[in-house]
């Protein structure tokens, strides 16, 4: 940790005012590329970036700036705090480069409250007329007639991308990837399903979204986690009790998706796990031949069989044969979703990144009880939001 | 004749259809959305350039529920045009949607989608076998 100061070299606001022309993106890149160009720098010399914004706060706001100035795959932190939300944005920045995690970052605040949308001069009436609005000038909703951005769609597609780049994979290899969740699932009292499902079951499932059937799909739900962090200094002045079941956090990486040509219209899931995994493993001095157990986001049986590839727990371009080897079952080489993944345990979103970090830290403290992956030392925990940020963790037993 | 629009601002209508982008001018990155600056450069200047319409399929999905007013099942299509593009839309034309394969070439068409209170007529574009 350094002493050194913080500093500030650039800085922007817009005028603050009620604009019906330019939507929150437009108002925060203006912002941020004034701010830049009053430092001399851009977007390029940025190694983290905190976006703060409360009424879209769910809405990737951090990710959509970057897709208007520049994706260059640094970490973004998307933050929110009632009317103190613009300090926390400044704050995450500032840990970060205090943690020496980054030499220079850019902080944004920005909030649209007025009149939302462009050219939007006309009160809402009852008469059905098209008229072109927001940035792809559409007259209608898009969604069914210019593809899918629907959840089951997107990561069906992402996975038949796999599928037309490389041999071995198809709606079976999918299919598998739940079959194999569900199982897993039966030993774990704390997922939201615990039943097993037999292949033909999970393929004859309803079709939410070729190849994704019902039982290939994560479920909605309730739920939370938590976790303690010490640091080193603190962790000894401890009881020698909590010292031994601590769990070390050897790589802690936080992604965003850098400019690909084809992510404006399909999110691109796989460079930026790429990028994490490449980090994670780097920072943890390991390879992914070191990891006893893998805690992957499953959100669709199609995501899960792409990570293996992402997270290079397979040989590149051989997901299919490693699902159809039986290698990420729980009794195989690389155990991949123990715990029933997000298709079984479930996916309240929010929780799920911390939820994995608690499953791996168990097996770490050989405390999983019929789960337990026995002797894990090592672990890795991997979730993706899409916007798109990829959080890895790579956990390791105290010796 | 009905006065038509495009669903999207990048299809163009007057004459034969096709999409048009903006290309930076400083690395010739295509985006279809109104710009601040370059996703992969950070230019800010951009020139209107049509694309190809053959296209060959990439991805695709079934997609069998969808919100209650978007008619399913449809073929959701990821394409790559003949000049590298990537465009996002659906497969038309097919007798089933099974029938769509990865590889299949394509070539853009166009259809109505809709009929509002003052008599414009939406048109959309997709993508038939060819």
């Amino acid at each position: 940790m350094n002493d050194d100061s913080i500093w500030i070299i650039g800085a922007s606001m817009t005028k603050f005012a009620r604009y019906e022309n330019q939507d929150a993106v437009d108002l925060a890149s203006t912002a941020s590329l004034e701010a830049m160009t009053d430092a001399g720098v851009s977007i390029h010399d940025m190694d983290v970036l905190a976006a703060g914004t409360l009424f879209q706060a769910s809405t990737s706001m951090g990710q959509r700036i970057q897709k208007q100035i520049g994706q260059t795959g640094i970490p973004v932190y998307n933050v929110s705090n009632a009317c103190a939300t613009g300090a926390t944005a400044i704050r995450t920045v500032y840990l970060s480069i205090k943690a020496g995690e980054a030499d220079m970052g850019i902080a944004i605040g920005v909030e649209q409250m007025g009149k939302m949308g462009l050219l939007s001069g006309a009160t809402k009436s009852d008469r059905k007329v098209f008229e072109p609005s927001g940035r792809y000038g559409a007259v209608m909703g898009v969604d069914g007639f210019l593809g899918t951005e629907t959840m089951p769609g997107v990561f069906a597609q992402a996975g038949m991308q796999y599928a037309y780049e490389n041999d071995g994979v198809g709606f079976e290899q999918f299919a598998r990837v739940a079959y194999k969740n569900h199982k897993h699932s039966t030993l774990n009292p704390l997922a939201q399903y615990q039943k097993e499902f037999s292949m033909e079951e999970v393929m004859a499932a309803p079709v939410q979204s070729y190849p994704n059937t019902l039982l290939m799909c994560c479920p909605t739900g309730d739920g939370a986690a938590a976790v303690i962090l010490v640091s080193e200094e603190k962790l000894r002045s401890l009881p020698t009790a909590t010292q031994k079941r601590a769990v070390k956090i050897s790589a802690s990486v936080l992604t965003s998706d850098p400019y690909v040509e084809s992510g404006q219209v399909q999110p691109d899931v796989n460079t930026l796990t790429r990028n994490a995994a490449a980090q994670a493993y780097e920072m943890a001095g390991l390879g992914p031949e070191d990891l006893d157990l893998v805690e992957l986001h499953d959100c669709f049986a199609t995501a899960e069989l792409i990570h293996y590839d992402n997270l290079g727990l397979c040989e590149p371009g051989g997901a299919g044969d490693f699902i159809d080897s039986g290698k990420p079952f729980r009794d195989g080489s690389m155990p991949v979703n123990v715990s029933g993944g997000l298709i079984s345990k479930g996916h309240p979103i929010g929780a799920t990144g911390v939820a994995n970090v608690f499953e791996v830290a168990t097996h770490l403290r050989g405390e999983a009880g019929d789960r337990q992956i026995e002797g894990a030392k090592v672990g890795l925990a991997h979730v993706i939001g899409l916007g798109s940020s990829c959080g890895i963790h790579i956990l390791e037993k105290a010796s | 004749m009905s006065k038509q629009v495009p669903i999207v601002d990048y299809l163009v209508l007057d004459g034969p259809p096709y999409l048009e982008a903006n290309e930076c001018s400083e690395c010739s990155a295509r985006f279809f959305d109104r710009r601040n600056a370059c996703a992969s450069c950070g230019g800010t200047n951009f020139e209107r350039n049509p694309i190809s319409n053959e296209a060959v399929l990439t991805s695709f999905s079934i997609v069998h529920r969808a919100a209650p007013s978007v008619p399913v099942p449809f073929v959701s299509a990821i394409v790559q045009t003949g000049d590298g593009t990537t465009v996002r839309s659906n497969v038309v034309g097919l007798e089933d949607p099974m029938d769509a394969e990865l590889g299949m070439n394509l070539i853009l068409t166009t259809y109505s989608c809709g009929i509002d209170d003052d008599g414009k007529e939406c048109i959309a574009f997709g993508y038939e076998p060819v």
